[in-house]
């Protein structure tokens, strides 16, 4: 038989600096440990990729900021992983970091695809966000690209934040859109307010629901315009150029968890890395697990997990498997659904009230075969 | 086990109580004079040792009469701690008619208060001697001159008989003891005529029931006595009767003017209450002494269980507590925003917070109190008469021929420069100004009748703040007036709020509407659809807001890492679903409901 696809999730938390809504695990007071979490990573990867596996699909490096890594580090990295030119090999990186040279080494050192971290164009919002603002981003990610044959690769935005208005968000996206080489994938996550970031503990800097949801309207129906494809929720691209590695998180694939605070998944097994860098080195220096966390799923979750994850895609789930009447009591400005193949697609009304719609999953329908 | 003399020689007793305003220093005075008298051992002399229940201690208040005897100089002096509240008036007369005189204990520099003085006026009114005192003379801002001049004006007793004590360093103390012997009247009664003993508290206690503090005014209550209670109209067998010391010590009899305890089997406060006579079953006296109430409670609201699941535990809490207060009324009402709870009656505002507050504490319990109501007559078109202390019993306007409202007097004493702010609050409230009275160039009486309802809400509060603290408040019931009251009715995506429906005056409808629906429009989560909320008369719309339908509910990334998180916040939102309450199609958390009720305060 075989082997199931599988990814690989690296986790590199270091940052210069942290943004204000960033719950992620990251530090910007290690930098001096970068060479050794580095090794640390080689060798849980050494210690637990097993000879069956075989090649990757996909390796991702998230952060963090990845792109603090040296070219020669993520190499290191990669060459663990097993990856080869098949494998989407994707690199998160912010764009102050991105110049001729470090694309060029980054794809020396494997990575295929770059997930840049823009969120936006306008000074005020991402102050608002607590990030800096490079001058003429867009056009330092164009020259840097320029010269490289990378032929996928994503841009990060975020709506939403306190002070941004519908013209800022319009200007962020048009200005993307009006790039020499557009991305041939976009994400756009609205603003959420994390539990122990800056930003929730100021009121002020929370988002506005409804600005939210007006500008996702917008932005969905802009980037169809523009040639785009809704693929999930918070993400678009250009066709063929899809993510394969969100895709395997979609849809119930395997992932290694490599690093400090990664998740990883193995067959209805989810688990998760000790969230300290210091300890996680530790653990892989002596031999130690540095699983923290796990969960083995009962069918009935299983079930329920990937139903309301495929729900968010543009795949959808078995047209049956949803409540439509008690789901059409609570449309307003429209369906939430629509009928594709067989399928339940959502809408963007949909995708606005994806959580609700979960609700009005019918587990009683199911087969048992997971047929997704 | 009885240790005492069977006969105490009446010419060597005193009965008395203590007259204070709180925070006056009467339970220090009541220490220093166990102290002194050697009652309590100095050294395990624990600060209000009178005030045995946690809130008493605390608040510094006395909610429960207690009784002490103590031996000064020959002579047994019985303390009687009267509550200082004037939500238990009738326990301060039950207490005073135990008593043959009063000390009137005044913070020397605070001067006389409004309570104090309507409590002094009772004991006036009941023939006691009245030995005036004048406390905390070792504070810098103590101006006795001052206090002892409004004194002689505003009571009628001589300056120069002012006596001036420290209760904290004890200064003065046994000058007062001495004074008590020689001012007060000593007890008189024939201590072989029938017996007549008055009841002036109840307290239960877990093991041995009811236990009730009496004061013989006649005849002489012998341990092995079958009694007669003439208004329960019970007989008793007695297990136990003795003195206060303040430990319990068993006694054989007690004679006329003795003040002490009884233990006779009795399972309820109810039936051994203030004001109770206690005679024998075998030579019953002809009748029972004067001034017997039952007393009525004034103010009522719906103690709801925050946890539905806690409806029995808070039926088996009141049961308890009213084993205790005899005064708290309350039967099963329901919700539909809350649920299963009970509607309770109080005698005033702060035992209300009593009550609910020993509920929390005493039974860990977490409740929630619906806004106070006052009980409203209603006259219907029928010719009949409904009492309504529920708002939501109140029927439809078109039934309705008029609503009658209870009405109080009250008196507040007051330093003469918040006058104006006084007024400005009492005109605010519907109140009526009936005379306005110098006591002193600096010190003013002023007697208003306001409807009861404008005062159980915040007015303490209001006059407390407005007046920094100084101002003091008395009031009484003088019966119904008819007003011009409607119910405003609180209505969710149309659907009507039991708990939050109120009775007021026609004037104050508008913003008793549109403060709840603002409040509340806050309060409840946005839904799917827009949700008016409206305030009604009738089915006359007065107020309105609307909850703006939902937009979206997440739009942040789904990474590897979220999608544990993602699946129990689903599965949560689930079972969150649940626990919502429906108001029609509206699903609104209990908290929001709880929450406009908390503001309410």
């Amino acid at each position: 038989m075989a082997p199931r696809e599988y990814g690989i999730y690296i986790h590199i938390p270091f940052c210069r600096q942290r943004c204000d809504y960033c719950a992620f695990v990251t530090s910007t007071e290690h930098d001096d440990l970068i060479d050794r979490y580095v090794d640390a990573c080689v060798a849980q990867l050494l210690r637990e990729r097993r000879e069956s596996d075989g090649i990757p699909a996909t390796v991702f490096f998230g952060g963090g900021t990845p792109s603090r890594l040296s070219g020669d580090q993520v190499r290191r990295i990669v060459d663990a992983c097993g990856a080869e030119a098949t494998s989407e090999v994707t690199l998160e990186c912010n764009p102050e970091d991105l110049t001729a040279l470090t694309v060029h080494e980054f794809a020396a050192a494997g990575i295929n695809r770059l997930s840049i971290g823009v969120q936006s164009t306008q000074p005020n919002v991402l102050k608002s966000l607590g990030r800096r603002s490079p001058e003429n981003v867009l056009e330092g990610i164009e020259q840097a690209l320029h010269a490289s044959d990378l032929r996928s690769w994503n841009l990060d935005l975020i709506y939403g934040a306190a002070g941004e208005s519908d013209a800022d968000f319009a200007a962020t996206v048009e200005s993307v859109l009006a790039m020499a080489v557009r991305p041939p994938h976009l994400s756009a996550y609205g603003l959420s307010v994390e539990p122990g970031t800056p930003i929730a503990r100021d009121p002020l800097r929370h988002p506005n629901e409804d600005h939210q949801a007006d500008r996702y309207e917008w932005l969905d129906s802009r980037l169809v315009r523009a040639g785009y494809r809704f693929e999930e929720i918070s993400s678009w691209s250009l066709p063929g150029h899809e993510c394969r590695h969100n895709n395997l998180y979609w849809s119930g694939g395997d992932y290694l968890a490599i690093g400090t605070a990664a998740h990883g998944h193995r067959d209805g097994r989810r688990y998760w890395n000790t969230a300290s860098i210091e300890r996680y080195i530790t653990a892989i220096e002596t031999g130690a697990s540095p699983v923290a966390g796990e969960e083995t799923l009962t069918s009935d979750e299983r079930w329920f997990e990937s139903a309301t994850l495929a729900l968010r895609t543009a795949r959808g789930v078995p047209w049956e498997w949803l409540d439509h009447a008690g789901l059409r009591a609570l449309e307003s400005r429209g369906p939430f659904v629509v009928h594709r193949g067989g399928r339940a697609v959502l809408t963007v009304q949909g995708r606005l009230f994806a959580n609700r719609v979960a609700q009005f999953l019918r587990p009683f329908v199911r087969d048992g075969s997971c047929s997704l | 086990m009885a240790s005492t003399p069977a006969r105490i020689d009446q010419s060597r007793i005193r009965n008395f109580s203590i007259i204070a305003h709180i925070d006056h220093g009467k339970s220090t005075l009541s220490d220093r004079i166990l102290e002194l008298t050697g009652a309590v051992d100095a050294r395990l002399m624990r600060a209000q040792y009178l005030d045995s229940m946690d809130i008493e201690r605390e608040r510094g208040i006395t909610i429960k009469a207690q009784n002490v005897r103590v031996n000064f100089r020959d002579h047994i002096l019985h303390l009687i701690d009267t509550p200082g509240h004037v939500d238990f008036g009738y326990e301060v007369s039950r207490s005073l008619a135990a008593c043959e005189g009063a000390v009137l204990l005044v913070d020397a520099s605070q001067g006389i208060q409004a309570q104090t003085l309507a409590n002094c006026y009772q004991a006036l009114e009941n023939n006691l001697e009245i030995i005036a005192v004048l406390n905390k003379i070792d504070l810098p801002a103590a101006d006795p001159e001052r206090c002892a001049a409004e004194i002689e004006q505003v009571l009628g007793l001589a300056a120069e008989d002012v006596l001036h004590i420290s209760a904290k360093t004890g200064e003065g103390v046994p000058e007062l003891l001495q004074a008590i012997i020689d001012r007060f009247p000593a007890p008189t009664g024939d201590p072989d005529a029938p017996l007549q003993a008055l009841i002036f508290d109840s307290a239960y206690d877990q093991y041995r029931g009811v236990v009730s503090s009496l004061r013989i005014v006649t005849g002489t209550l012998d341990s092995t006595a079958k009694l007669r209670f003439l208004q329960a109209r019970q007989d008793h067998e007695i297990e136990e009767v003795g003195i206060r010391t303040p430990d319990m010590v068993p006694v054989k009899s007690l004679g006329p003017g003795e003040v002490g305890y009884l233990i006779a089997g009795i399972k309820d406060v109810r039936a051994a209450r203030s004001g109770e006579t206690v005679t024998t079953a075998i030579h019953p006296a002809e009748s029972p002494l004067d001034g017997y109430l039952d007393p009525k409670p004034m103010v009522f609201c719906g103690i709801y269980p925050i946890d539905g699941d806690d409806l029995p535990v808070l039926r088996d809490s009141l049961d308890k507590l009213k084993l205790n207060d005899a005064s708290v009324t309350f039967e099963p009402e329901s919700s539909h925003a809350l649920g299963f709870g009970f509607r309770c009656g109080f005698l005033g505002l702060l035992h209300m917070e009593i009550v609910r507050e020993r509920l929390e504490r005493e039974f860990n319990l977490a409740v929630i109190a619906t806004a106070p109501s006052v009980s409203y007559r209603a006259y219907l078109t029928d010719g009949s008469l409904l009492s309504v202390d529920n708002p939501t019993e109140l029927p439809d306007p078109s039934r309705l021929d008029r609503i009658d409202e209870p009405m109080l007097k009250i008196t507040i004493l007051s330093p003469a420069e918040f006058t104006g702010t006084i007024m400005e609050l009492c005109q605010a409230r519907r109140a009526e100004l009936q005379r306005m009275d110098y006591l002193s160039p600096t010190r003013v009486e002023m007697a208003y009748t306001i409807p009861m309802a404008e005062v159980v809400l915040d007015f303490f509060d209001a006059l407390k703040s407005r007046t920094k603290g100084y101002a003091s408040l008395d009031y009484e019931q003088t019966g119904y007036v008819t007003s011009n009251l409607v119910r405003v009715d609180i209505l969710i995506n149309g659907e009507s709020v039991d708990a939050f429906s109120t009775i007021v005056h026609r004037s104050q409808a508008e913003f008793y509407g549109r403060r709840m629906a603002e409040r509340l429009k806050e309060l409840i989560p946005r839904q799917m659809f827009d949700v008016p909320i409206q305030a009604a008369i009738g089915g006359r719309v007065i107020s309105r807001e609307t909850v703006k339908a939902k937009r979206k509910d997440v739009l942040a990334k789904c990474y590897g890492g979220d999608i544990t998180r993602k699946r129990k916040l689903l599965e949560k939102q689930k079972e969150g679903k649940k626990k919502m309450k429906s108001i029609g199609r509206v699903e609104v958390p209990q908290e929001a409901f709880v929450a406009a009720l908390r503001l309410e305060d």
